[in-house]
């Protein structure tokens, strides 16, 4: 399959790997502390399980990356700098104040918004991933999505339950929910290459994701009878693009303490 | 399960005794040939060539089958060389696991992955101890990534399920 690729395709299915993993990576290591600290044990069971399902994500997307020729999954994962990560900026963010291991003062509806939205828009991208021009990416994408069903559907049990709540739950979810739209172009943004992943047909483009996306949180904005504004900007930096936080330099360089002190360990 | 053309049925039987024998390293009652994730043997007496499909793809138990494959097949004396891959395609589903894997997984005190009703958008599942299906759903996560935690109101016991995976959802 790989040799079936023009140069130019092959630098877009990169691209777009890259783009799917570190999302995932960085999502599931921000889902990973919050591991003794959910607010009930049900909870801490299933987050840790949604971040693990999602970890195997990334390495999947990882191993294909392998595939095509980059470096081995452990060094893609684990000793990329930060500007050479293609993650929206969105899900590198802290989880709130603190430090899980210090005071961890972490925000629970950011992290639910966050979650839910970043579910809803994989949810998009697989769908679309299914018919990739790339039959490896379009097998990774059928079975990403039977557990991806199992991720929304948590989320959005706590998505609009804590915003039928009222009072102070849906108060700071409404704040969330700004918060995280204020990011959120960047985690539907194609990135630099945009243009030849569309022309590969190995996902659809960006205004078509964006549609599908408005559709389906629209639908249950209306249940909830919210308004749903659906302006997404990138205020912190377009990760797609190599712009990142201090946040992901924090996060690579605690999840990575273990790999660096012995790169050539085997696991 | 497909074989390639290497072998012959006195063989197919040994490697199908040796496999049988790899269980899953977390719920130790059931084999990866009655858990429905060997998809193919292929290649010959030289070298040998194991298929098998991940259930979940975040499941650290993998790593472990794959070396407990190669364990077991050393222990047949005309192999030479074995390999063991996993694939993606065509991805694990629930209706792998065989008739006697649901009955192995039973006896574990976990109920075998319900069949999905799509219309209705949900499942039922029966307790492992008493087959009521007066039970409720505790936790859609458990223990491990393949499981969910259920409560029988009929025996008043918790059990687990194995979560159904179809390319339906």
């Amino acid at each position: 399959m790989n040799e079936l690729l023009s140069t130019e395709e092959k630098r877009a299915v990169i691209e777009l790997l890259y783009q799917l993993a570190d999302d995932d990576f960085i999502i599931s290591y921000r889902g990973s502390e919050w591991l003794g600290l959910a607010p009930h044990i049900e909870e801490d069971v299933a987050f840790s399980s949604i971040s693990q399902d999602t970890m195997g994500h990334a390495a999947m997307y990882y191993q294909l990356l392998e595939e095509l020729g980059e470096k081995d999954r452990d060094y893609l994962s684990h000793a990329r700098k930060s500007n050479e990560r293609k993650n929206a900026v969105l899900l590198e963010l802290v989880n709130g104040e603190g430090h899980y291991l210090h005071e961890p003062r972490y925000d629970w509806a950011f992290t639910v918004v966050r979650h839910y939205y970043y579910s809803q828009a994989k949810k998009v991208k697989i769908e679309s991933l299914k018919q990739s021009s790339y039959p490896p990416l379009a097998a990774a994408a059928v079975k990403i999505s039977m557990e991806l069903h199992y991720h929304l559907m948590h989320w959005t049990v706590w998505f609009t339950q804590l915003l039928n709540a009222g009072g102070e739950a849906k108060k700071r979810m409404l704040k969330a929910i700004a918060k995280v739209e204020a990011e959120f172009e960047d985690v539907l943004s194609l990135g630099p290459l945009s243009k030849e992943i569309v022309k590969a047909q190995l996902i659809e483009e960006e205004s078509r994701l964006l549609l599908s996306f408005h559709a389906n949180i629209n639908a249950v904005f209306n249940d909830l009878s919210i308004p749903y504004k659906g302006e997404f900007t990138s205020l912190s930096g377009r990760g797609r693009f190599g712009e990142h936080t201090e946040d992901l330099s924090e996060a690579l360089n605690t999840l990575g303490e273990v790999y660096h002190s012995d790169p050539g360990a085997v696991w | 399960m497909n074989w390639g053309n290497g072998f012959t049925k006195g063989e197919q039987n040994q490697l199908l005794d040796v496999l049988h024998k790899v269980k899953d390293p977390e719920i130790d009652s059931v084999s990866i040939i009655e858990l429905g994730m060997v998809e193919k043997i292929d290649g010959d007496k030289q070298v040998i060539h194991i298929y098998l499909l991940p259930t979940f793809m975040g499941c650290p138990a993998l790593d472990i089958i794959k070396s407990t494959v190669l364990k077991a097949l050393a222990s047949i004396e005309w192999i030479q060389h074995a390999n063991v891959y996993y694939l993606n395609d065509p991805p694990w589903t629930s209706d792998r696991v065989t008739p006697e894997g649901r009955e192995r997984l039973k006896e574990f005190g976990i109920a075998p992955p319900p069949k999905i009703d799509v219309m209705k958008g949900g499942w039922e599942v029966s307790c492992p101890y008493c087959d009521s299906l007066y039970t409720t759903m505790e936790n859609l996560f458990g223990p491990t990534a393949c499981r969910s935690i259920l409560y029988c109101k009929s025996c008043k016991n918790p059990f687990e399920a194995m979560k159904p995976l179809s390319t339906l959802m």
